[in-house]
């Protein structure tokens, strides 16, 4: 079996500018291994749409090199790249039927008519859409819009895929059901996924790793989990997950835990990941769940909040709380232990290990 | 509860009910439409009546020839008419020249065969010369030798009867002949069907000129952004806030052989100063005018088509390894059908029966159907000549309409 390359796709110092005055993308390099589902995860402005679509090759890099399976691709126009694309309105054909959207790209390659009717089965079962080969686009539901678009971006065996928030326009269920059918499909076949959205919790779902852009750069490159327990700086933290915050000065570091005095003026024992030295700025992250209330056991950081609100969720219960002066500060407290009885206004104890408690840039 | 009949909540049948709220909503819609209907009734409806009833037309001189008529009918039409006829007709006659009508009929007869006004007029001066008792048709003969040539009786015969399809025939380069059958006229004056087929080569070559030039526009655009499309938008609609008759005149500058185009070909030394184009008076100056003047009737449907055709779908085409061009011919092309349609249909329905341009700067070599309708309106005033011509326009154009509505959908049809 061939060896899986790390550096399948390779971005070399790309730059990229639109109107010659700012960067949409900064020197950007990156690494997509082969077989790889990798997420481009960002806010809407940040690149990452900008990235897939110079890889696809309908935007041309204004600086540096982009790499597919070893040669470099600028110069390439897309029609010769054979990368396969999922558009974001799915980009179907509308005035061609599902079995000659999927031949499209089959007939563009001279494949002969059997071979082109036995993929096109084949790709539709797995996409499980067998019996709609002879219904118009305008014909299907979102859902099955979208499952033709990928079945089309497969048929003709892409090593690469890309897909600009396919997603996006379906509703919350289906969303869900097509994230876990797109992994599947991913894993069958092995292709190598470049995968955009702005849905952070579709990301954690579906990617082996997760580019996290903001402001043209790449935040973060790791994945899911340690994106989400250990982020590096206080973007991540803030765009990943829930997160409560705390801004203070660095007063004492240590190797593993740095005390830190907040604007509020009280002193919270964290993890030093972004800061040095004492007199540092620090943005201060921590996890909902990762707050005990009523502690038992004894934590390095335990104070006393006031409830401010309780919103029911169903499956858990969210208290904004007053804690050291951060009126916005969020408990989860699943709903299997009723036998807690919050009002508002009530007082709650809370405590939390130094290590859960991130030190980051300010 | 009966009959599982359903009633509203106050008792009455719920379809009476329905009908009485719904009919109260489409009254409402028609008092605001009401002006509007008037206005396209009395202005457009009524006067296309007219113009279909006035083609076929010839109440004019049955009302004037009545009593001529209900006997000329019984005659056969072989050798000369009998007695009865003639005595009619000399009555008719009569009574005509005496209140001074009888110049009417013979201008008209005068359409029917050359030669008949004069007769007329030499026939009521010697009226009150007849002989009442007898004789009347040799009496016709002695006072001129046409009423001895046999068409003037059957012109007569045929030009008394109160509708008939001459025009038509006559639109097309036919006519009856004397026994009745349908014959071409002489090679030398057939003149409409020439320009019946130079019309339909000019809109259609026009619809096509304005196709290729307008699509790359169209399709510049749909892709612009707002603020430069909008800029383009103007320049394509300003020929729409000039006056016609000043464009087509511009054009007159412009084509002329002294005119502005011809003087820069020879400046660029493409053409000798003494073989200059002739640009104007022919078919060439027709059909750049027209098509200059009918090019906003193509953009715009193109661009309504083209603004809905997102480049998602282009960009789909070429990732999956469609050259740019297969990806136009196949995605994009098939895409713009309806306003390709749409587009072609408005301007060759215009082009058709285009009036000012080709008067202007068509010449005798650029004249259309149009202008012979014109011609016949102002000069020959021969009006049921002209509506006859104008009902066969009508009538293809419909006929045109039919076939797209059949084909496309009118529906399809977008303007912006």
């Amino acid at each position: 079996m061939n060896e899986k390359k790390s550096d399948f796709v390779k971005f070399e110092q790309v730059d990229k500018s639109y109107d010659g005055k700012e960067l949409v993308v900064k020197g950007l390099d990156l690494d997509i291994s082969e077989g790889e589902f990798l997420t481009l995860l960002g806010p809407s402005g940040s690149g990452k749409t900008t990235t897939l679509m110079m890889l696809a090759g309908f935007e041309t890099p204004t600086n540096g090199e982009i790499y597919f399976d070893g040669r470099p691709i600028n110069n390439i126009p897309p029609h010769k790249r054979g990368i396969g694309m999922v558009f974001q309105n799915y980009a179907l054909f509308p005035h061609l039927s599902v079995f000659e959207n999927l031949a499209f790209p089959l007939k563009v390659r001279k494949i002969d008519k059997a071979e082109i009717e036995e993929r096109i089965n084949r790709t539709l079962k797995m996409v499980s859409l067998t019996g709609f080969e002879n219904r118009m686009p305008a014909q299907l539901s979102g859902g099955q819009q979208q499952r033709v678009a990928v079945a089309r971006a497969l048929v003709f065996d892409p090593k690469l895929v890309l897909m600009d928030e396919p997603l996006g326009a379906l509703d919350k269920n289906l969303r869900e059901s097509m994230q876990y059918e797109l992994k599947h499909i991913h894993e069958s076949l092995g292709v190598t996924v470049v995968y955009v959205t702005h849905d952070q919790g579709e990301a954690l779902t579906m990617s082996n790793r997760i580019a996290v852009f903001n402001d043209g750069k790449v935040q973060q490159l790791s994945g899911p989990n340690e994106l989400y327990e250990t982020p590096v700086n206080s973007f991540v933290a803030s765009f990943i997950g829930e997160n409560n915050t705390f801004t203070g000065t660095v007063t004492e570091i240590a190797s593993g835990s740095a005390k830190i005095q907040t604007d509020s003026g009280d002193t919270i024992f964290a993890n030093p990941i972004a800061v040095n030295s004492s007199g540092d700025k620090s943005r201060i992250s921590l996890r909902p769940e990762r707050v005990s209330i009523d502690p038992n056991e004894q934590l390095e950081n335990q104070f006393t909040s006031v409830i401010r609100e309780i919103i029911y969720h169903g499956d858990h219960t969210r208290v904004r709380v007053n804690l050291l002066g951060n009126d916005e500060f969020i408990l989860k407290v699943p709903n299997a232990s009723s036998d807690l009885d919050f009002n508002v206004g009530d007082n709650l104890d809370l405590g939390w290990s130094s290590h859960d408690c991130r030190a980051l840039d300010y | 509860m009966t009959n599982g009949e359903i009633r509203t909540s106050d008792g009455e049948l719920l379809s009476v009910k329905l009908k009485k709220v719904e009919s109260r909503k489409r009254t409402g819609a028609l008092i605001l439409v009401l002006p509007l209907l008037l206005f396209i009734i009395i202005t457009y409806i009524f006067p296309i009546i007219q113009m279909l009833q006035r083609s076929v037309d010839n109440t004019q001189m049955n009302d004037l020839l009545n009593n001529t008529y209900q006997v000329i009918q019984n005659w056969d039409g072989s050798d000369f008419p009998p007695e009865e006829v003639v005595k009619t007709f000399y009555n008719d006659l009569k009574y005509l020249s005496e209140n001074k009508l009888h110049g009417k009929i013979a201008v008209r007869l005068n359409y029917e065969k050359g030669g008949f006004s004069s007769l007329i007029k030499k026939t009521v001066r010697k009226l009150d010369s007849f002989d009442t008792n007898g004789n009347y048709l040799q009496q016709f003969k002695e006072i001129h030798k046409r009423w001895a040539d046999q068409e003037y009786w059957l012109a007569l015969k045929r030009a008394t009867v109160p509708y008939h399809g001459r025009k038509y025939l006559a639109s097309f380069d036919f006519k009856q002949d004397f026994d009745g059958s349908i014959v071409r006229i002489e090679e030398k004056k057939r003149i409409n069907v020439t320009l019946w087929l130079r019309t339909i080569y000019v809109a259609l070559g026009v619809t096509l000129c304005c196709l290729i030039l307008a699509y790359p526009i169209a399709h510049l655009l749909s892709v612009l952004p707002t603020r430069y499309s909008n800029l383009l938008m103007i320049c394509v609609l300003l020929p729409f806030w000039t006056s016609l008759l000043v464009r087509t005149s511009s054009w007159m500058v412009l084509l002329q052989t002294q005119g502005v185009l011809n003087d820069f070909l020879v400046f660029l030394g493409i053409v000798a100063d003494e073989n200059r184009l002739e640009l104007m008076y022919n078919m060439t100056g027709t059909f750049i005018a027209m098509t200059q003047i009918l090019l906003p009737f193509m953009v715009l449907p193109l661009y309504s088509v083209m603004k809905t055709i997102s480049p998602s779908l282009m960009r789909a085409a070429t990732s999956m390894g469609a050259t740019p061009f297969h990806a136009f011919r196949k995605i994009y092309f098939p895409l713009t059908y309806a306003g390709i349609s749409a587009g072609s249909i408005l301007v060759f329905v215009l082009a058709i029966g285009y009036y000012i341009t080709p008067a202007l700067v068509g010449g005798a070599k650029g004249t259309l159907i149009s202008n012979r309708i014109a011609y016949h309106m102002q000069s020959t005033l021969d009006w049921s000549y002209a509506t006859a011509m104008a009902t066969i326009l009508l009538v293809g154009v419909l006929v045109v309409y039919y076939v797209y509505n059949r084909v496309v959908g009118i529906d399809n049809m977008r303007l912006g």
